[in-house]
């Protein structure tokens, strides 16, 4: 189980970095080389989820990638200073509890 | 929403569960001894890349013509199709947990997503975070 979860860990981050890169870019005074360097994450991600494919079960390895959505959430606040309504949070836990119960 | 929109939601859904189901039998397929970047070329797995680009495009063209809010909830049911997919035709056994995960996940992403872009941050036009949020559906 382990290289799995350090195979969606890889997919979790490379997309996260990604999103992150790409917010920051394309705002408006963000730094350009920001954009292309997030196209490099996100092959990054993909070929990553490739191999994840390899080793896990489609049923585990495609609902475990939402963990990005969890990621993503945490760095909009804590990184892009972003305000986030409790649906959002809401959502977030939601995806974090599915993401728990695909370990079992 | 018009059907036209309903119809390309449902197009997006079914391309991305199609593509990456191809991909998970090409990349389950590939011979061991293959290396990771060799695997992508195993047929099945070379299939499920164009699936995927296919699901990316219909994707966009769906944004052109609905709000992205109406868009992530819907695709949020990529997550149970998946699941779905693996249990009826790749005979992955899933658990009653792992029914109960993909369900919450789907929730969670439908309820993150259908949350108005809140506070436009410095110097921010659209939400352009909000754009990928959603990708693996």
């Amino acid at each position: 189980m382990t290289a799995e979860w350090l195979l969606v860990a890889a997919v979790v981050a490379c997309t996260a970095c990604a999103d992150l890169l790409q917010s920051h870019g394309m705002r408006r005074g963000g730094a350009r080389w920001k954009v292309p360097l997030s196209i490099v994450f996100l092959a990054a991600s993909f070929f990553s989820f490739t191999q994840l494919l390899r080793i896990a079960d489609l049923s585990f390895a495609v609902p475990a990638t939402a963990a990005s959505l969890v990621v993503e959430t945490l760095l909009a606040r804590l990184v892009l200073k972003e305000r986030v309504g409790w649906k959002r949070w809401g959502g977030a836990v939601l995806a974090a509890a599915g993401v728990a119960l695909l370990a079992h | 929403m018009n059907a036209r929109a309903l119809w390309h939601t449902a197009g997006v859904v079914l391309l991305n569960a199609a593509g990456n189901f191809a991909l998970a039998v090409g990349m389950k397929r590939a011979a061991a001894a293959a290396g990771p970047v060799l695997a992508l070329l195993e047929p099945a797995a070379m299939a499920g890349i164009m699936l995927l680009i296919a699901w990316m495009l219909l994707r966009l063209r769906l944004l052109q013509m609905a709000d992205l809010s109406f868009v992530l909830p819907l695709t949020a049911v990529g997550y149970i199709l998946n699941a779905a997919m693996g249990a009826a035709f790749l005979g992955e056994h899933v658990s009653l947990a792992r029914w109960a995960g993909a369900a919450l996940i789907t929730g969670g992403a439908a309820l993150t997503s259908i949350t108005p872009a809140e506070g436009a941050g410095a110097g921010r036009t659209e939400p352009a975070s909000e754009r990928r949020d959603g990708e693996a559906a």
